[in-house]
């Protein structure tokens, strides 16, 4: 499948921002299955200053400084990506129980981590929005028995979190306590996959926190509307013998062909697509448009 | 002395006052000097110092060998056993007094919290011979160097996390190793500048580290400010013990910040990174700056342009290379770490990374201050460095490691359970403390995830000799103790403070240490065994070249208080004199008449008081209220002014201020009454009055002080036009009542009594309060004196301020008092004429308004913008 993708925010200030520095995380990054196929970021007004890097997962990241005065802040991402299909279907059951993968990446005297059990044990821990906490693997428990493969009961935690919890956009904010949030059972896609992030990593399992798009499909006979799409959070757990395998929570999809990755972190902190400082400014709108077009 | 000018400008009532506390003091360290070299008096008996101390036998006894007292501290005890009551009681009462004036400061700056204390600080200093402390300082630069690589390794190749030297879930879930960091080289490799232990003496004299301290060790200064009270109770046998002085250690750490500056060819420029006035150690940080003799900044005086961090400076942007930061890791940059703090420096760690500023200590080094570490230090040393690590830690058990878990959970009732990790929030807990059901709690909480937790030994502190005050002759008793000590990174390694900052226990049996119970602080004093050689570097002299006579780092945020602190000094002088006048004619004339509508107009302009007329009730609660706008809320102000910009003024004027918010304060639980209310007004007046006596005499004419200057000619100048020009309006202008009104609100009665020897007139007192140049109440000299102190802050202080002041330059010679004698031949012609110049008088005080605002646009504009964080998905 081939996308193009177009991502704009546009944030109007009631005063005058004296200066501003943006963190950008709307470049999508390498990802198996995807091919990145044109980028562009369009910005007005234009930055005093632009450095273009990568940060510690790997992101494409820009760092955008503004020295000037203004009053509006329109930030353009246009993206190309083409997504293949898996090649073959996951096998669920097929994958080592998941106690024992807990187990494995602990801590034992001598014991020596490779490099892709390291990088795993960067997502196993606790993080800025997502807590370790011994209520989140109460929760996740049920799909949780001993010696069951670890795909497997991560479904079942998807199917859970999706069947229990309410999509509610005005439930929540970013800055929502996960635990108010598993409490109230309503929120967004960050909140589902921040719930899910935290049941997996209470039980010692590495889960990543994954930044995107969606296709959505229009109600039938109607035409795309330009803008009504949003961007999309989702998790990736880790499994030695499969790798990284995506799951959507909000959805209960394991990701094929219709999410689009830019980015991944420990969590909406690391890879939320524009954080900013602002100087001035007082009150700001903020408006986004998402626009995701098959082609 | 400074304290004199304070009296000179108050009047002679408070010279005499202030000269007896002058007095009082001087008298105090002159029977110092006097009592030390004082010997025992014949005939008097020194009571039995050692003979009844308590002593518990399963602790070290740093005093005691046996029932000997160590040779190290016999020349201590000795001095304490010739001292007479009487001496012991001064050097007791120079200490407190000491503190005390120290202490003011520290519990007014914590004062908007509960958690204010006053610092403690014993008399009788800690001892160290020299040969125990040459093995403990040893111990101590080993441990600053291998915390050093660990972090390297960590921010670097992290091989000890893959050979399994340390686990990576203590390393990934501590919320100060910070990602971002990961793979930023560092000037030197030097992630720890400074460095400190914590230290605490086991039952067989050795001594174990107990925490390390890697962010931003606290309490240096506060050493530092020990010795220089301490040494000075004990002059003589400070000398003959040659005690190791300190000095040499800030020394060390103003060389380490300046090597390691990337300034190139500029000269480097440190400062030193606060998160402000609410911080319980923000004492120590005014005092740190001082003696580093580096601009103290909040957050909001720096900003990053180009990845380069500057500070905002009334000069423009000054350039920064090195930061000495009291700030968490995870605060420093809310536009890559914490999104949620109002602390940092957005964009710190984009020039961190490009190498244009050196933040010490670096960032992220908070995570090898986890007591998780404490177990797997040894492997690492004897990997990392190939030698035994020296100093040994209190025995330390992190749960994440299953038989290691095991064996903690076993003895849990003997042990204390501390977070592996700051961001959980958990206070440690002492296992024996616990009945059976908190046990089994404690235990589910650990199991549920052991990698948060650590189980340590409970340690013995040893106990050491602290004089209690308070009895009628004095007492020696023992208090458990504890030790911090310091390193800084030299060119050559790390260099230990010959000293450091040692605590006892507030109260004896007490088995820990803690200065948030109400612990107190000790000298401590590192003993030299033979003639010291001086090790320290001697500093250059400086030359004529070298005569610095400018503050070339002014951050504007301290302008723009002081030029606060200017206006609101001389508003509370108004209102005050405007409030006391009124009080007073309602006393001596009653509600109404001539002599009371005049001052009773120019405040209900100011809204101090209502329409109706004046009551004792409405008088008093004038005085009272605390409504914006009124006294009482201008007072405050003027205090909150003062805090910031604490670190610019004397210690007398700050004491002068702290008074004035004191009596202030004082006046919420008086009952309202009209005889306190003028009480209050009267002493008020004078205590701000002082203040200007202090503005003139008591700063150092840089820029800061001419916004303060200019801060005051501008409110002084309003103040007056708008009061003139309300006279003006007054149907009994000739009243004399209505003259003596405006003299006395212009400050100017005496003046005018010694020129005329007559009831005032209007146009000899309008002569005074517009155009009289030598009267400093005068219009006419507030804008000389703005015209030049404006000119000296900037050649072009900004097109509008210019304007506005040749407007108010131009109104002002226009201002004619020959038409008024004219006008009056004329009949309504001298009514016309006064309302033509109240008008004009209306404009110059608009324009004195315009100039405020040009100097806000230009200088501090900035100030009340606040950053903030924006996210969008």
């Amino acid at each position: 499948m081939r996308y193009s993708i177009a991502h704009e925010t546009i944030y109007d200030y009631a005063d005058p921002v004296s200066l501003s520095q943006q963190l950008l995380h709307l470049t999508p990054r390498q990802v198996e299955r995807q091919t990145l196929i044109e980028h562009r970021l369009e910005i007005s007004p234009q930055p005093a200053h632009r450095f273009d890097r990568h940060d510690n997962f790997g992101n494409p990241v820009s760092m955008l400084e503004f020295d000037r005065p203004h009053r509006q802040l329109k930030i353009s991402a246009h993206t190309q990506v083409e997504v293949a299909a898996r090649a073959q279907r996951l096998d669920l059951e097929h994958s080592p129980a998941w106690d024992d993968v807990a187990t494995n990446l602990g801590y034992a005297a001598g014991r020596r981590y490779d490099e892709k059990s390291l990088q795993a044990a960067i997502f196993r821990v606790e993080s800025p929005f997502v807590r370790v906490k011994r209520l989140l693997g109460d929760y996740a428990r049920e799909c949780f028995p001993i010696g069951r493969p670890l795909l497997a009961a991560t479904h079942a935690l998807m199917h859970k979190i999706h069947r229990e919890f309410t999509f509610d956009a005005d439930a929540t904010q970013i800055a929502t306590p996960m635990l108010e949030v598993l409490e109230k059972k309503r929120g967004v896609c960050q909140d589902y996959a921040h719930i899910m992030l935290g049941c997996l990593r209470s039980l010692g399992l590495p889960a990543r926190y994954m930044s995107g798009y969606l296709l959505t499909h229009p109600p039938a006979g109607k035409p795309r509307l330009v803008g009504a799409d949003a961007s999309h959070a989702w998790v990736s757990a880790w499994c030695p013998a499969n790798g990284w395998v995506d799951f959507d929570p909000t959805n209960k999809v394991i990701p094929d062909t219709e999410h689009i990755a830019i980015a991944w972190g420990r969590d909406f902190g690391d890879v939320s697509p524009q954080r900013g400082v602002i100087l001035g400014g007082g009150s700001h709108k903020i408006k986004v448009g998402v626009t995701v077009t098959p082609s | 002395m400074a304290s004199l000018s304070f009296a000179f400008f108050a009047s002679f009532a408070s010279f005499a006052s202030f000269a007896d506390k002058c007095w009082y003091s001087l008298a105090q360290e002159s029977n110092l000097d006097f009592i030390v070299s004082a010997q025992l008096a014949p005939g008097e008996i020194a009571p039995p110092l050692l003979a009844s101390i308590d002593r518990d036998p399963l602790r070290y006894q740093e005093l005691f060998d046996g029932d000997a007292v160590r040779p190290h501290w016999r020349e201590l005890i000795a001095d304490l056993e010739r001292a007479t009551p009487l001496q012991m009681r001064h050097r007791q009462q120079f200490v407190t007094r000491q503190v005390r004036e120290n202490g003011i400061t520290y519990n007014v700056y914590s004062e908007a919290r509960d958690t204010q204390r006053p610092w403690d600080l014993d008399l009788l200093p800690q001892l160290v011979d020299a040969d125990e402390w040459r093995a403990l300082a040893a111990g101590i630069a080993q441990r600053a160097s291998l915390l050093n690589a660990v972090l390297a390794d960590l921010y670097g190749p992290q091989q000890l996390l893959r050979s399994g030297m340390l686990p990576a879930e203590l390393i990934f879930g501590h919320n100060n190793f910070l990602l971002p960091c990961q793979g930023i080289a560092l000037p030197g490799g030097t992630h720890l500048h400074v460095y400190a232990a914590d230290l605490a003496r086991a039952p067989n004299g050795a001594w174990w580290v107990v925490a390390d301290r890697a962010q931003a060790p606290s309490g240096a200064g506060y050493a530092l400010e020990n010795r220089q009270i301490i040494s000075r109770a004990f002059p003589d046998l400070y000398r003959q013990l040659q005690v190791t002085p300190l000095d040499g250690f800030f020394g060390a750490l103003q060389a380490c910040l300046q090597r390691l500056a990337p300034s190139g060819d500029e000269a480097p420029l440190s400062v030193l990174l606060t998160p402000g006035r609410f911080n319980e150690t923000y004492f120590e940080h005014v005092y740190l700056a001082r003696q580093l003799g580096v601009p103290l900044v909040e957050g909001q005086d720096l900003s990053v342009r180009d990845a380069r961090v500057y500070m905002k400076t009334l000069g423009g942007l000054q350039r920064v290379h090195t930061i000495l930061r009291r700030l968490d890791d995870d605060y420093c940059d809310p536009l890559e770490l914490r999104s949620d703090s109002a602390l940092g420096v957005p964009g710190l760690l984009e020039a961190v990374r490009a190498g244009h500023v050196v933040v010490a200590n670096a960032l992220g080094s908070g995570v090898v201050e986890s007591p998780g570490l404490l177990g797997f230090l040894p492997r690492i040393c004897e990997a990392l460095r190939g030698e035994a690590l020296a100093l040994p830690s209190v025995a330390t058990w992190w749960c994440g490691e299953e038989p290691v878990r095991r064996h903690a959970l076993e003895r849990l009732s003997q042990l204390v359970i501390k977070a592996a990790f700051p961001s959980q929030h958990y206070a440690r807990v002492d296992g024996s403390t616990l009945d059976s059901a908190g046990l089994a709690e404690l235990r589910a909480r650990i199991e549920a995830r052991p990698h948060a937790y650590v189980a340590q030994e409970q340690v013995k502190l040893s106990q050491t000799p602290v004089w209690q005050r308070g009895k009628p002759l004095g007492k020696v008793a023992t208090r458990a103790v504890s030790l911090r000590v310091y390193a800084v990174a030299t060119a050559d390694g790390y260099q230990v403070m010959p000293g450091g900052l040692t605590r006892v226990a507030a109260k004896a049996g007490a088995v820990t240490v803690s200065m948030q119970s109400g612990g107190g602080s000790k000298d401590t004093w590192v003993l030299a065994d033979a003639p010291m050689a001086s090790i320290r570097l001697l500093p250059r002299l400086l030359g004529v070249r070298d005569v610095v006579r400018k503050d070339s780092w002014l951050p504007s945020r301290l302008v723009e208080n002081l030029y606060w602190l200017g206006r609101y000094s001389e508003r509370s002088d108004n209102l005050t004199r405007l409030l006391r006048a009124l009080l007073a004619r309602f006393v001596d004339h009653g509600g109404s008449g001539p002599a009371v509508a005049c001052v009773l107009d120019v405040a209900r302009a100011r809204t101090l008081i209502g329409r109706k007329p004046p009551t004792r009730t409405t008088l008093v609660d004038a005085v009272h209220r605390t409504t914006a706008g009124s006294l009482r809320d201008t007072l405050a102000r003027l205090y909150w002014s003062a805090t910031q910009v604490r670190g610019r003024l004397s210690q007398e004027n700050w004491r002068a201020i702290v008074e004035i918010h004191r009596e202030q304060l004082a006046l919420t639980a008086a009952t309202p009454d009209l005889q306190g209310a003028m009480e209050f007004l009267d002493a008020l007046l004078m205590s701000v009055s002082a203040l200007s006596g202090f503005a003139l005499d008591d700063m150092t004419r840089d820029d800061g002080w001419r916004f303060l200057v200019i801060g005051r000619q501008l409110e002084r100048l309003q103040f007056l036009a708008d009061v003139i020009a309300q006279v003006l309006g007054q149907p009994a202008i000739d009243d004399p009542a209505t003259m003596e009104s405006l003299l006395e609100l212009a400050d100017s009665t005496i003046t005018y009594r010694l020129r005329y020897l007559s009831a005032p007139q209007l146009i000899p007192v309008l002569d005074l309060v517009l155009l009289d140049g030598a009267n400093p109440h005068s219009l006419s000299f507030q804008v000389e004196e703005l015209q030049r102190e404006l000119g000296a802050v900037a050649a072009d202080y900004g097109d509008g301020a210019a304007t506005a002041l040749q407007g108010i330059q131009r109104t002002l010679s226009a201002i004619n008092l020959r038409a008024l004698e004219d006008a009056a031949n004329g009949p309504g012609g001298r009514r016309g004429e006064l309302a033509r110049m109240a008008t004009q008088l209306v404009g110059l005080a608009d324009c004195a308004r315009a100039i405020a605002e040009q100097l806000a646009l230009k200088h501090f504009a900035h100030v009340t913008d606040v950053s903030h964080s924006t996210l969008s998905a």
